[in-house]
């Protein structure tokens, strides 16, 4: 006689010891501490702070130990516990023009002031597996030239087209962005929240649609205006003190395209801007999302909607999280005996008429 | 560490409460809110989660059901959470919960006033697969525009020669909003008007609406092809109920099989109760 399956409980906890058990991998390997993470996985950890919206290295670090390197996972964690911190209020828009920067190229220039600055970048390396890294106890050679740097704020590269007038100016306005964590999302959103949720969004969304728009689905013609990464001061205004002081330092990513605009019924011919900026050191999310941002600007700009996904920004925006992506498509692994057992009885009254009427014919001919 | 009590802070509980109150004044509209991540991944059960923890009081009584079992994993994770942030007493007997959590089922036994149902949903929308855009859709509620539904309800009776729907099969509310009761079975629709409250949260879509107790909640059909809350045309297999939603289970390899009741604190109880034949 069949007795309902009863266990569910015990599965869980079985499971859940399972888990903890690979997670840990072989015993006999020395295991990964946080600042192991943090230090050797920095860009892992950059991911995870920027799509997790959480500036905390450490933190991100342990997400990613807890979730055995599963980066979704990891990022899920993080959202997970953001929701629960308290607010205590919010801080100064950052200046990224006092950046102290490790890293600032521009792909419009040749030279300008400040130079050019490749930092600690995987551009120009060949990418050849490095067998010394598999040898333990590998020391990595001293930085001989150049390195982190307290050189003195490089000014924006736009700054120079701006002069000439050459770059649509951004407006100016002072009105507090809504927050995508504390309002749900409504169309139609203004540009600050597009580029809030670009900001959270999935690298992987987010770099396909920039990436679609280079082969044609929209195709906005950038050009890197300016790559920036480096620190920059986190302020806030203390009402007991009436002035602003700084709470300290996080390094962000942060990319100016310039998009060539040939005009439209509202807007002269002129050079026009999109925008990225990330937690860590995340350019590739910072470059895509710029492009994206551009691509979203299309109605604001007179341009025509050519139907692209990246113009779409009800489309963008509704499918760029991945944590919420990632917790639907995998809640269909839940039972789903109710529905499928419904479609089941209807399937099989569909196919018992369809099979009448089928055979009633046939045998008339026979 | 210690959380808030049902894990929400008091100004989020307040929020899904502002929520949940306009959907009770307003039955069937899909009312936005911030939804927030919850420690378990979206799209199983964070808005049917914010809703009863938003809900809950330590007094309360709560079952959590998954397909109408209280053990399935998922419920039984569900519960876990409110024992453990809540400390609120769990049951799996239907008539002494006060807070029923669901997925895709409504109880057989039936509900009283001092009970709140809270179903959790994966799309809210009724029309989200006629028109995918939430811009257009939300515009369709406000004109009342349900032509697409009635047109697909028809194309299904002029294709199959029934209404090819077997679960989260859409209803009008009060006469005015068409809602997605969630991916229940059609078996359970007549089940919707009822003296308990029934509030629905969806938490990755971030929207809340509600069925005020009593409610008129009807399901669409037509007049000459009227709705029918089929469900399979066998007796349950252990307690012999002939008035319950069942689940075929297969039980050998040769694909032999049965039907048991979903729900099954109400097999159970008629066990108990040597109401089986």
């Amino acid at each position: 006689m069949y007795v309902a399956v009863k266990g569910g409980e015990r599965a869980i906890d079985a499971a859940h010891e399972w888990l903890a058990d690979e997670r840990r991998g072989a015993p006999d390997v020395a295991e990964l501490s946080i600042s192991q993470i943090r230090e050797q996985l920095s860009l892992a950890v950059n991911r995870v702070m920027a799509e997790g919206s959480l500036y905390d290295p450490d933190l991100a670090a342990l997400a990613i130990k807890q979730a055995r390197g599963d980066m979704i996972e990891a990022i899920f964690l993080i959202r997970a516990y953001r929701t629960t911190l308290p607010r205590f209020g919010v801080s100064a828009p950052i200046d990224t023009g006092a950046m102290r920067c490790d890293r600032r190229i521009s792909a419009t220039f040749k030279d300008l002031p400040g130079g050019q600055i490749l930092g600690p970048t995987f551009d120009y390396t060949h990418r050849l597996l490095d067998f010394a890294l598999m040898a333990d106890g590998a020391v990595s050679p001293e930085v001989k030239e150049g390195g982190p740097t307290d050189a003195v704020p490089l000014p924006h590269v736009t700054e120079f087209l701006d002069r000439e007038g050459l770059l649509q100016p951004e407006p100016e306005d002072n009105t507090p962005p809504r927050d995508l964590t504390r309002e749900p999302l409504d169309f139609p959103a203004d540009r600050p929240l597009k580029l809030q949720a670009l900001a959270r969004g999935d690298e992987g969304f987010v770099l396909s649609m920039a990436y679609s728009t280079q082969r044609g689905y929209a195709r906005n013609h950038p050009f890197v205006g300016e790559l920036r990464i480096g620190r920059v001061a986190v302020s806030m205004d203390i009402p007991e003190l009436g002035f602003a002081i700084d709470l300290g330092e996080i390094t962000v990513s942060e990319c100016e395209t310039v998009n060539q605009f040939t005009g439209s019924k509202t807007e002269p011919p002129q050079f026009t801007r999109g925008y990225g900026l990330v937690f860590g050191q995340s350019e590739r999310k910072a470059i895509s999302m710029a492009l994206v941002d551009r691509a979203l600007r299309w109605e604001e700009l007179g341009e025509d909607n050519v139907g692209a996904p990246a113009q779409d920004a009800e489309f963008v925006l509704s499918h760029s999280d991945n944590v919420q992506a990632t917790g639907f498509l995998e809640h269909i692994k839940l039972p789903h005996y109710v529905d499928f057992q419904s479609e089941l009885e209807l399937i099989r009254r569909l196919r018992a008429e369809a099979m009448m009427a089928s055979t009633g014919p046939r045998e008339a001919a026979e | 560490m210690s959380y808030n009590f049902a894990y929400l802070d008091e100004q989020t509980k307040r929020m899904i409460r502002r929520a949940i109150l306009k959907g009770v004044a307003i039955p069937g509209y899909q009312v936005p809110f911030a939804s927030r991540e919850m420690p378990m991944p979206y799209g199983w059960g964070t808005g049917g989660v914010q809703v009863s923890a938003a809900c809950l009081t330590p007094d309360d009584v709560f079952k959590v059901i998954d397909q109408g079992a209280d053990d399935t994993t998922n419920a039984v994770s569900i519960r876990r959470f409110f024992e453990k942030t809540a400390g609120v007493a769990v049951t799996e007997k239907t008539t002494e919960a006060t807070v029923i959590q669901t997925r895709h089922r409504i109880p057989e036994t039936p509900l009283s006033a001092d009970q709140i149902l809270v179903y959790q949903v994966p799309i809210p929308e009724p029309l989200r697969f006629l028109e995918p855009r939430e811009t257009e859709t939300r515009k369709m509620h406000g004109l009342e525009e349900y032509g697409l539904m009635h047109v697909k309800l028809y194309e299904d009776i002029a294709r199959h020669g029934e209404i090819a729907t077997a679960y989260a099969y859409p209803v009008k509310v009060e006469d005015r909003y068409v809602m997605d009761p969630s991916p229940i079975p059609k078996f359970d629709n007549p089940k919707l008007e009822s003296p308990a409250l029934q509030l629905f949260g969806a938490g990755r879509e971030q929207r809340i609406y509600a069925l005020p107790p009593y409610t008129k909640v009807f399901s669409l059909d037509f007049e000459d092809y009227p709705f029918d809350p089929s469900k399979a045309a066998h007796p349950c297999a252990l307690c012999g109920a002939e008035d319950s939603y069942l689940d075929e289970v297969i039980v050998d390899d040769a694909g032999g099989r049965m039907f048991v009741c979903s729900d099954t604190d109400y097999c159970a109880s008629r066990r108990e109760t040597g109401e089986a034949a």
